[in-house]
């Protein structure tokens, strides 16, 4: 007997070959790869908790007792914690994903990076604080990393608070005024004229450069690193701002006047919506100078901040403190570009399904 | 060349002794329209036809106000053309929806424009009904197809209730089936609410299927080669004798009809 393939049309129908096509854009994940993908993001975390306990301290490093909250914590049981914490947030996530094939298809695909996170967890502990393996006082264990919030919480709290509200005031200045003269320079040729020269020469300068003028110039520190994240972000920006306004369509503005529009309309709701994507550009772009900058601005004269605990930390070689700076900053940033990043795709909303992404 | 308009017939457009040149960058000029003048009665459907270049769209362009006439005047009841203004509407070749905006609100455009959104809320569902996107309110432009989008465009451009439509080959782009649909669409919203048309198009068939009048035109320089009526009643068939004879004529106006392929040989 024939085969049946041989028999049957080799092109499947046309509903059929769209099925198909709609089934390719997410992997179908079985309740089996589930639970073996599932498994491996715990492990991973598992490995890291269970080196911490059972491999022995061989090094000599002091292991303090804090107390915090009525509880006695050593960096040691902190960071069971912490990655206790982290095993249970993987272990939500992935049940959640389970009843949804694209998120079960997300948390699959990212079970293996999770799996040697921990592993990688696991052998930095050992090497970095358990053998002293890796060159101190710089790498220390990611166990160690933690301490300073147990030695330190406040002061910690206290500096993220003040490089947050340093970041907040100064990128939402450069967010105003970027996309203030962004709109002007596009729009207006005679604006072009008088300012994109000066928005070119001084916006290829690194904002730090002025950070001498800046410390005398304004009455506080902290007015002083406003500026110059104000003034990073503002190139940026306002360019990419002045580019998007200066490529609207000649079609698109006519199509606006036969409508009815007068300039206002024209510049509100033609040139400054179609533009949005290369706005959005320049506000990323800008977040990242914009970190630079803070960090910068505060490692070099502020009286506070997450660049300023660095500072302090690095005149004591406390290295583990530096570290934990650093890991608050990669976390905090990463938030920070989340939340651009959901306020874009909201603004650009438009665009889903039309650009390539 | 002037020609009479009879009488009695209530003129809404009127062109002058109008002239258009381009210049490029080279200093090469290209006279695009030279010395048109027609008169455009009060809600008939006119059509002007001609190969790609002959002027049409400069026309249409001039008659809308997005460029001035070099000589000549453009006077739409008896008051001059300065600029585009929504008592001209303008229906553009791709249709020119704003991608940033759902269906509802680029039809709403001309009413917020205008400042008076507030008041007249309800004629955007009346609109969007009328040319039958009922359920594409919320949608984008790149998520319904190139009819919808060419009908969301016309919507767009009525519901400033102008009282002359332009039209710039809006079916151009549009593959056959949809491009009847959106005809007949206009046949019924010319015959609903009496707007005078002018349409462009290098399509003899729909010139022919959809117009009360036919403007031939020829390229290098744009002009008017003739003016043709079309007294057929509608529907009108594609396949009727009538049709066929005033295609024929058309096209031989177009100097299309003598340059197709003579038979070689004849047995």
């Amino acid at each position: 007997m024939r085969n049946l393939t041989e028999i049957l049309p080799s092109t499947p129908l046309p509903e059929v070959a769209e099925e198909k096509q709609l089934r390719n854009r997410t992997k179908i994940i079985t309740a089996g790869q589930w639970w073996f993908n599932f498994a491996l993001t715990l492990v991973g975390f598992a490995v890291a908790i269970a080196a911490n306990i059972f491999v022995k301290q061989v090094a000599n490093v002091e292991i303090k007792t804090y107390t915090v909250a009525g509880f006695n914590l050593t960096f040691n049981t902190l960071y069971r914690l912490v990655t206790g914490a982290v095993i249970l947030l993987y272990m939500a996530i992935g049940i959640f994903s389970y009843f949804d094939p694209d998120r079960r298809a997300k948390f699959t695909g990212r079970a293996p990076f999770r799996f040697v996170m921990g592993l990688v967890l696991a052998a930095w502990d050992i090497s970095g604080t358990k053998l002293l393996l890796l060159p101190q006082p710089f790498f220390p264990g990611p166990a160690r990393i933690l301490e300073p919030f147990l030695i330190e919480a406040d002061f910690i709290l206290e500096n993220i608070l003040y490089s947050l509200r340093l970041f907040f005031v100064g990128f939402s200045l450069s967010v105003i005024l970027g996309i203030g003269t962004g709109i002007l320079i596009g729009w207006f040729s005679r604006v072009y004229y008088w300012f994109y020269p000066v928005l070119k020469m001084t916006g290829v300068i690194p904002a730090v450069a002025w950070m001498p003028f800046a410390l005398t110039l304004f009455p506080t520190p902290f007015m002083a690193a406003v500026f110059l994240i104000v003034i990073c972000g503002w190139f940026s920006i306002a360019s990419l701002t002045a580019q998007g306004i200066q490529s609207t369509p000649k079609s698109q503005l006519e199509v606006a006047r036969t409508l009815g529009a007068k300039t206002l309309y024209l510049v509100c709701h033609v040139a400054i919506p179609q533009a949005m994507p290369q706005i959005f550009t320049g506000i990323s772009n800008a977040t990242g100078f914009a970190f630079t900058t803070l960090v910068m601005a505060e490692m070099m004269g502020q009286p506070g901040g997450l660049g300023y605990y660095i500072n302090l930390s690095k005149v004591w070689s406390a290295y583990y403190k530096v570290f934990a700076s650093i890991l608050v900053m990669a976390i905090l940033f990463s938030l920070i570009m989340k939340i651009i990043g959901l306020i874009r795709a909201r603004v650009l909303r438009w665009q889903k399904g039309w650009v390539k992404e | 060349m002037s020609r009479n308009i009879s009488e009695t017939r209530d003129v809404i457009l009127e062109i002058e002794n109008v002239n258009y040149t381009y210049y490029d960058d080279y200093d090469n000029h290209v006279e695009a329209l030279q010395n048109i003048n027609l008169s455009v009665r009060r809600g008939e459907f006119l059509s002007i036809i001609g190969s790609s270049g002959c002027g049409k769209t400069t026309l249409l362009r001039l008659i809308a106000g997005l460029d001035k006439p070099e000589t000549g005047k453009l006077t739409l009841n008896g008051q001059q053309i300065s600029g585009p203004d929504p008592q001209r509407g303008y229906v553009f070749q791709q249709g020119g929806l704003f991608q940033w905006m759902t269906v509802e609100k680029n039809i709403a455009t001309g009413l917020k424009t205008r400042r008076v959104y507030r008041q007249n809320k309800e004629l955007v569902a009346h609109f969007i009904e009328l040319v039958g996107l009922k359920g594409f309110e919320k949608s984008y432009p790149h998520q319904i197809s190139g009819g919808m989008a060419q009908r969301a465009a016309i919507a767009r451009a009525l519901i400033n209730n102008p009282e002359v439509l332009l039209l710039d080959e809006p079916m151009g782009a549009l593959d056959s089936f949809t491009r009847a649909d959106i005809q007949d669409k206009l046949l019924e919203l010319h015959r609903e609410n009496k707007t005078t048309m002018i349409l462009v198009t290098h399509d003899v068939d729909e010139a022919i299927y959809l117009s009360d009048r036919i403007v031939i035109m020829t390229p290098r320089p744009g002009r008017i080669s003739e003016i043709m009526e079309v007294n057929l009643l509608h529907p009108r068939h594609r396949g009727s004798t009538e049709f066929l004879h005033i295609r024929r004529s058309i096209l031989e106006k177009l100097h299309l009809a003598s340059a197709m392929p003579q038979p070689e040989y004849i047995i």
